[in-house]
């Protein structure tokens, strides 16, 4: 068995040896499951001290026969470029967080869950076929819906519920998609796809096999690609098909929240790093216009939605979404200006995994404080609920408070090289579009996007404010500060927030060479 | 004599459950254990022996005459496609077995019956003679009425009725159908290689014209086909849970198995006219299932139609013609079987029998979900595996099926795929509505202070596992199943069967 096999299948082990002891001794599940967790975690950097960046492309490559009889190109197809390491690194630094920051009330059903969750990611991270792809892709729903049920009460269970539906449903049009390009090109491996899909021979094959249907040349491959847009948007998301989301992020755990938006938003923008775009550059740059707005509204719509929330974990939930937005916006400016400087291209791309990564450690730390204050609060989290905590409890006050301002986006903490590089590429890229094809799409969302900028300080401002800020109530007077415990889950992420804030290149230097190779 | 043995040792185990005395009821539900578990083992060895290099396509042939003034032989032998159904069978009997250790009323009667259409279940899969066939078809028959009628629930004299009306017309149309072929080939034989051999040239095309779409429908009623499924869902319900999942899991296919190994093997000129017209009925049987479905209110109904979605798939596979089609077909077959028994012995035995209601939203206000975590739990796999979702053996059945009748029909894809969502929505309210309409924050239970339910049994978790590892263990590997299956159609019977060459 080699490596990438072996990570997917430790938290597998993990999660049956866990379903096996009896429910009452959940200090020994819990410690089970963090002992795997740890154990992915180390062969997650292993790999990623291992991946040869100098040379980049994909490594680790694994592929066996899986379906062979139905040449329907089913295999099982593994592989790795800098751009799934970074996730995988990811996804092994965030489940074990989560794990410690539910601590004791943590399920053994949920330790089961979030081990498979583990697993699911692991393997979408990997997978180099599409069906093999979308077999980890779709099982994350299961373990994902017990997590959000967990919540208890009849909205965590609609909220599960309308989850599961809205993934499950977006899917289904991807895989309806990948069934014609399959027909199209008997081919289900994504690397080949890649290059049918540079070369433009993608759009010809789908052509010649559905021509008869009479959709006119490229129109069943606006189809196909508006079928894998749908089931991706769904999942990332994109306004406006966000609607499950904040029931979701506010009704589950907080530690299942730190989970939902610290690493299964990243399923979706790893479906459009490695699906959309290598598969269909001349047609993203086609619909850019319309792309970019919709990244627009979505950077927008958000940031305004979280000024008006009551809920410290709805904010962050539309936080979440309005973050992911820039990821959106410099995927698509990208993809609207393939012949622009290569620099500033690659600075953009650059922004947009470091902003992936970053993004994954700092929400997902807003909501293990979130986890903690409601610990402390029995379940409240109204922003009318709380104030002038810091006197009460300054240790959560000022690292929480490192949390926001790596959000907002302060230089020197991680969130900022990302939100830097994303603007600065697709600045460059917008005036090289204006100067060269004298088109002003990609300038004129920038400038929108910005204005989502302020919004966003404004909206985490308004928290620090109205949470730690002001007069203290009386029923806070004795609010217990973080224990050592607490202290001790949170340090590894907030040393992190300060690492790759001030030597972002030890993230850069994994995927540099990946980005490169973006068509 | 191996494949013999699966059948022999279920009649044994009639013989031996029916030889006991009356009051060593415990020992009798041993015996049936036993002899399931037999004829799996049997089965599997067989499985596992199946030379797939070899140039013999059918192994295990045993050739006996048995009444020679009608050139009746006793002639069974299996390739891939009987071996996996085979299989299947040993699976289902287990499971079945497992899932009615709680019958208390004259169970060695229970399990004699049960018995015996697991026998006649393994004697049609491997029967190469079409009056031996259609013996063990009707050794099927009889003993459904009888554990229906007597051990069943909701309107049971009406259900066993009514699929006993149905299974019987459908014979009949059949031993008309073997009469007239017997007479018309003059080959004095009911040997189906030899009759199939001549098909082309012995039987007219005025004969197939007629005489397949008699013989097709004549085994497809009991696939459940549009618009003659209606006995399905309601002799579902009727019967008690081990014949649920046995009419469900394995006699179903006996009707698409024959379907395909004699209509379509003696008749290629009557099924290339009425294959369009089968294909249409398959589809209209998938999108039709999936929206009574969806109506309905009670879980059994739900699970009952869901099995008329499920088996036009493979009526639909059936006709595609090409190898991919065909295979998906018969894996299918074996994927509904395990998923189907699976869904109806959570719905009969864990649920129903404990909670003695079957209405949806009534079981909504029971918190099923934490009173029987592993009913749920189960539930759950079955489905997710039922809708399809990848790394079950439903996902790469329907995928193959799909993919297979895009060259042939490719307008019917719409409706199907439309057929897809229906089930993924009806799948999930039932789900739904059944097992986690959480009301966890109003009143616990407004319906009254019943008694905790009794736990999940070990025999129920070891019938519900063993189900489970198989959809789970032939999604991830399909191969295993695929391999023998798609060799199959490469021997002289069965390659006349394909009318275009996959394409590469």
């Amino acid at each position: 068995m080699s490596a990438l096999t072996f990570l997917t299948f430790t938290p597998l082990i993990g999660a049956a040896l866990a379903a096996i002891v009896p429910k009452k001794h959940a200090g020994y599940i819990r410690a089970l499951g963090f002992g795997f967790m740890l154990s992915s975690l180390a062969w997650a950097l292993f790999l990623a001290f291992a991946y040869r960046r100098d040379i980049g492309g994909i490594q680790f490559s694994e592929w066996h026969l899986w379906v062979p009889n139905l040449n329907l190109g089913i295999t099982y197809f593994l592989g790795v470029d800098g751009l799934s390491t970074m996730l995988i690194l990811l996804t092994a630094i965030i489940t074990p967080f989560a794990l410690l920051a539910a601590g004791s009330s943590l399920s053994k059903l949920n330790v089961v869950m979030m081990l498979l969750l583990q697993s699911a990611l692991f393997g979408t991270f990997t997978a180099l076929n599409f069906i093999h792809w979308f077999l980890f892709y779709e099982l994350s729903l299961v373990p994902a819906f017990f997590l959000i049920r967990s919540g208890g009460g009849k909205l965590a269970s609609v909220a599960a519920f309308r989850f599961f539906v809205y993934t499950l449903l977006g899917g289904l049009a991807m895989l309806v998609s990948f069934l014609a390009i399959q027909l199209a090109t008997h081919t289900f491996d994504l690397l080949h796809l890649a290059s049918l899909g540079q070369s433009g021979d993608l759009d010809r094959m789908l052509d010649a096999q559905f021509g008869s249907l009479g959709f006119g040349p490229g129109g069943i491959s606006l189809l196909v690609f508006a079928g894998i847009f749908l089931g991706l948007a769904v999942k990332v998301p994109v306004v406006p098909f966000h609607t499950w989301l904040p029931d979701a992020y506010a009704e589950a755990p907080s530690p299942v929240s730190m989970l939902l938006t610290g690493l299964m938003s990243k399923m979706g923008l790893y479906g459009f790093l490695r699906l959309l775009l290598p598969l269909f550059p001349a047609r993203m740059q086609a619909l850019s216009t319309p792309l970019l707005w919709l990244a627009v509204i979505t950077i927008v719509f958000s940031a305004i939605a979280a000024l008006a929330q009551k809920d410290i974990k709805r904010l962050l939930a539309y936080s979440s979404v309005n973050h992911l937005g820039y990821c959106l916006l410099a995927i698509f400016a990208f993809a609207a200006v393939p012949h622009g400087p290569p620099n500033d291209r690659a600075a953009a791309m650059d922004g947009v995994l470091l902003q992936i990564f970053n993004h994954g450690l700092t929400a997902s730390a807003l909501f293990c404080f979130v986890a903690f204050i409601e610990r402390r609060s029995g379940g409240l989290r109204g922003l009318a609920d709380f104030g002038g905590l810091r006197s009460a409890a300054p240790v959560i006050a000022g690292l929480m408070g490192i949390a926001i301002f790596s959000s907002l986006g302060l230089p020197g903490l991680n969130g900022f090289v990302g939100e830097f590089l994303i603007f600065k590429g697709t600045l460059a890229l917008g005036a090289f579009q204006m100067i060269n094809e004298s088109s002003g799409a990609v300038l004129r969302a920038v400038v929108f996007a910005a204005i989502g900028l302020f919004v966003t300080a404004v909206f985490l401002l308004n928290l620090i404010q109205k949470v730690f800020t002001g007069p203290l109530p009386e029923r806070w007077a004795k609010f217990p500060d973080l224990s050592s415990g607490e202290i001790l889950t949170v340090a590894p992420v907030i040393t992190l927030i300060f690492v790759l804030g001030i030597y972002p290149q030890l993230l850069i230097a994994l995927f540099n060479k990946t980005v490169l190779f973006l068509p | 004599m191996i494949l013999n043995a699966t059948f022999l040792s279920a009649f044994l185990g009639v013989l031996l459950v029916l030889l006991l005395p009356r009051r060593f009821e415990m020992l009798s539900r041993w015996l049936a254990l036993l002899a399931s578990i037999a004829g799996f083992v049997f089965a599997c060895k067989a499985f596992a022996g199946y030379d797939q290099k070899s140039a013999q396509h059918f192994q295990y042939v045993t050739q006996i005459p048995w009444i020679k003034a009608l050139g009746i032989q006793f002639f069974t032998q299996a390739d891939g496609i009987s071996l996996v159904l085979l299989v299947l069978t040993g699976i289902i009997a287990i499971a079945g077995v497992l899932f009615s250790w709680n019958v208390t009323q004259r169970p060695r009667a229970f399990f004699a019956f049960f018995l015996t259409i697991i026998a006649g279940v393994y004697g049609v899969f491997q029967s190469f003679d079409l009056f031996l066939l259609f013996v063990f078809y009707e050794i099927v028959i009889v003993p459904k009425y009888f554990l229906i009628a007597a051990w069943g629930s909701t309107n049971r004299e009406y259900g066993a009725m009514k699929l006993t009306i149905y299974s019987v017309a459908g014979s009949a149309l059949v031993l008309l159908v073997t009469a007239a072929t017997y007479a018309v080939s003059g080959a004095h034989s009911f040997d189906l290689m030899v009759l199939a051999d001549h098909a082309h040239i012995v039987f007219p095309a005025s004969f197939q014209v007629w005489a397949f779409p008699a013989m097709f429908l004549g085994f497809a009623v009991l696939a459940g086909i549009w618009p003659f499924h209606t006995w399905a869902p309601t002799g579902h319900v009727a019967a008690p849970t081990a014949v649920s999942m046995l009419l469900a899991g394995v006699v179903m296919k006996l009707g698409s198995y024959s379907a395909l190994r004699v209509a379509m093997t003696l008749f290629p000129q009557g099924l290339e006219q009425w294959r369009n017209v089968i294909a249409v009925l398959a589809t209209i049987g998938i999108l039709y299932g999936a929206l009574v479905a969806l109506a309905q209110r009670d879980l059994k109904f739900v699970v009952g139609y869901s099995s008329v979605n499920h088996m036009g798939f493979v009526l639909l596979g059936l006709v595609t013609l090409n190898t991919i089609g065909l295979s998906g077909a018969v894996l299918q077959m074996f994927s509904h079987g395990i998923i189907g028994g699976l869904l109806f012995a959570v719905v009969g035995r864990m649920i129903y029998d404990r909670t003695h209601t079957r209405d949806i939203a009534t079981l909504g206000s029971m918190h099923l979900s934490k009173a029987l975590p592993f009913a749920a739990f189960t539930f759950t796999v079955a489905s997710v595996a039922s809708m399809g979702l990848p790394g079950f053996s439903g996902f790469i059945a329907e995928l193959t099926i799909l993919s297979g009748s895009w060259k042939p029909f490719p307008l019917l894809l719409i409706p199907t795929g439309l057929g897809v969502v229906v089930t993924v929505a009806f799948t999930l309210r039932a789900l739904q509505g059944s097992f986690f309409a959480a009301k966890a924050d109003g009143p616990p239970d407004p319906a009254g202070h019943h008694e905790p339910f009794d736990p999940i049994t070990l025999p129920e978790k070891l019938g519900a596992c063993l189900l489970m590892a198989t959809t789970l263990g032939v999604g991830l590997y399909p191969k295993i199943l695929l391999d023998p299956i798609m060799r199959s159609f490469d021997s002289p019977l069965m390659h006349q069967l394909i009318r275009e060459v996959a394409s590469k």
